[in-house]
């Protein structure tokens, strides 16, 4: 029984940071109607570039994170106005191609850069565990989970009352509308990208501590297409409960397959399987909106 | 996506005939013969390398040409092309091994299981388009992979599984020189298959479904069926690839069938052109040359300041996955009808040599 517990515990620190993932996806595509292939990328990058800084460079990690930070949003907007800006009005199929050679090409980079090894990052806490309700947990994930809610709660208070917020929901709503309103489409894309790297970075950062760095960070953007499926691709709501929802359901899937089926491998197909079963029953999932052609 | 025709000024159709024909005159059909000649005479004067990479382009340009009727031809988009291939290359192998089917049968065979495989992850296909078609392919694919590490009767798990080579009356095509043949063959027929099947209604359904679905629908074209056999067809492409793959290498291992390749084949209709049947070859042979190009390259600069600071000997393998996503980057943004595009824009340009404008 405390496995159990203790995997749900897992699956939802894992899940809050699907959710943020997930959240800064939906976030790009509400925005620009992109679908970013290249999410799991942003976190690679922005670990990786933190990594660096606090290891190269001897950065304490309160320097080197803002720096990191600002490093991805100067990225985001680059990436935005270079690659994607000329694919405005192209076909989904070159768009979602376009992000597919993206995150080929920073993946391969990445490991050009840095090798294909994982690298710890140097010790942040200074107790590496605390006590929870009874609980071992190391000091990183509850970090972690306080990051989560933290960036999860700052996008709800961004979009509710920010002036630049609201701006961005009446892109996403309607573009010629929000342009007429004297709403610049081209500043809220480029933001949109460049909100979307700087919190993929941070999610990037949390999991680097936890698990090192490596090139497996970037299955985060794999692990994001059923979390924001279940979700609804266009509700940022439901894509923090699509990313809980999967990272509780795989570290379930884990148990339930050890303990009784031993197929294997279960905790990184499940999310896969509840995908294809979303997209036959709900494809528009649980929160988004019903636009979706059905033929 | 609709690469625009050119067609010189005066030459008008008079029957649908003579609209839909394969070669446009007769110069046209007999270049096209005697390239299929000159390549039957390759194995005399090509050595063991370049005769590797030529079969290659031949199973591949076969699974390629799958995915261009189903991306280029119909619209839909598949980040699963390579599990499908791999299902084919252990299907033949399996047919072969456990069934006991000659290699010859098992072949098509292959074709047959997986379409039956591709029309099982094509149900959903059947009510998703675009985005959502691409994630549950990528849904797919992730399942399949899954799928090789763990069925060990059929794959023969992390082992890998051995395959025979190719035999007919007792003569076995197990060597590059013989094996070359086998894949001209393979590739010719596939492609002629592919030619006709884009001139009768079938085809035209598929386009239309591309172009604009709901006048397609309301023209009395079943959307449902068409997407499906589309994804059919694409799937038996990639297994006929596969299964060639499979009797050529005479070995399959479950790692080879990864998300990167699938994205290869994705780039080798881009680059070649999204609807282009002779466009498909060409981006396949791109593709399989673009490693060697990259390795020449890297051959031309070594011992240069260059290769010191980026150690390019070590970094190869990342030197060539990146070439892979930059292409199709390159592509898409500065020649998205792809090289089929560009080769009709050079004929075109000489044939109104000087006076083009």
């Amino acid at each position: 029984m405390t496995l159990l517990f203790q995997l749900l515990v897992n699956g939802l620190i894992v899940g809050a940071l699907y959710g943020v993932v997930a959240m800064s996806f939906v976030l790009i595509y509400k925005a620009s109607r992109i679908v970013n292939f290249a999410q799991g990328e942003f976190l690679l990058i922005g670990a990786w570039t933190c990594w660096w800084l606090l290891t190269s460079w001897q950065l304490p990690f309160w320097i080197g994170f803002p720096i990191t930070l600002a490093f991805m949003l100067v990225f985001g907007v680059i990436l935005q106005i270079v690659v994607l800006r000329p694919m405005i009005g192209e076909p989904i199929i070159s768009v979602i191609m376009v992000t597919i050679g993206l995150s080929i090409v920073f993946q391969a980079a990445m490991k050009w850069m840095f090798g294909v090894f994982a690298k710890p990052f140097p010790p942040i806490f200074a107790s590496p565990t605390v006590n929870l309700f009874g609980l071992e947990v190391q000091t990183v994930y509850v970090m972690s989970l306080l990051i989560s809610i933290l960036i999860m709660a700052g996008f709800g208070w961004f979009f509710k009352y920010s002036r630049t917020g609201l701006a961005m929901r009446a892109t996403a709503f309607d573009q010629q509308v929000a342009q007429s309103l004297g709403i610049s489409v081209r500043h809220m894309f480029a933001m949109s990208w460049a909100i979307s790297a700087m919190v993929s970075a941070v999610a990037g950062v949390t999991v680097g501590v936890v698990n090192g760095v490596s090139s497996a960070l970037s299955f985060f953007g794999i692990k994001v297409f059923p979390a924001v499926i279940l979700g609804g691709l266009d509700s940022v709501i439901g894509a923090v409960v699509g990313g809980l929802i999967v990272g509780v359901l795989e570290n379930m899937a884990h148990y339930l397959d050890s303990q009784w089926l031993n197929w294997g491998n279960m905790y990184e197909i499940a999310p896969f399987y509840v995908l294809i079963a979303i997209l036959m029953i709900k494809p528009y999932g649980l929160f988004g909106t019903k636009d979706i052609e059905r033929v | 996506m609709a690469s625009v025709s050119i067609i010189p000024s005066g030459d008008y159709k008079t029957s649908y005939g003579s609209d839909t024909t394969i070669f446009p005159t007769r110069t046209s059909r007999n270049f096209a013969i005697l390239g299929v000649v000159l390549l039957l005479a390759c194995p005399a004067f090509m050595d063991r390398y370049w005769l590797s990479l030529l079969i290659q382009i031949g199973y591949l340009g076969i699974a390629a040409l799958g995915l261009n009727i189903l991306v280029g031809f119909t619209g839909q988009i598949s980040i699963g092309h390579s599990a499908f291939f791999g299902f084919g290359a252990f299907a033949s192998a399996w047919a072969n091994n456990s069934l006991g089917v000659p290699v010859a049968l098992a072949i098509p065979l292959a074709g047959v299981m997986t379409t039956l495989v591709g029309l099982l992850f094509g149900m959903p296909a059947a009510r998703l388009k675009g985005l959502y078609l691409a994630i549950a392919t990528l849904a797919a694919q992730y399942i399949l992979q899954d799928f090789f590490a763990r069925a060990d009767w059929f794959t023969g798990g992390t082992a890998g599984t051995i395959a025979e080579p190719l035999t007919v009356f007792g003569f076995a095509f197990d060597t590059d020189e013989r094996f070359f043949y086998v894949a001209l063959v393979a590739l010719v027929v596939m492609y002629i298959i592919a030619t006709n099947l884009m001139r009768t209604r079938d085809g035209r359904a598929l386009v239309a479904v591309r172009d604009h679905y709901l006048s397609a629908e309301i023209m009395g074209i079943n959307l449902t069926k068409y997407r499906t056999m589309s994804f059919g067809i694409s799937a038996f492409y990639a297994g006929i690839g596969g299964a060639l793959y499979a009797h050529y290498l005479q070995f399959v291992s479950v790692e080879g069938f990864t998300i990167l390749f699938s994205i290869q084949f994705l780039g080798m209709i881009i680059i070649g052109g999204l609807g282009s049947i002779m466009g498909t070859l060409m981006g396949t042979a791109f593709m399989v040359f673009l490693p060697e190009a990259m390795q020449a390259l890297t051959k031309l600069v070594s011992g240069t300041a260059i290769d010191t600071a980026l150690n390019l000997k070590d970094n190869i393998a990342f030197l060539r996955e990146m070439s892979i996503g930059l292409v199709i980057i390159l592509f898409l943004v500065f020649e998205p009808d792809g090289l089929a595009h560009r080769w009709k824009q050079i004929k075109a340009y000489w044939k109104l040599y000087p006076f083009s404008h």
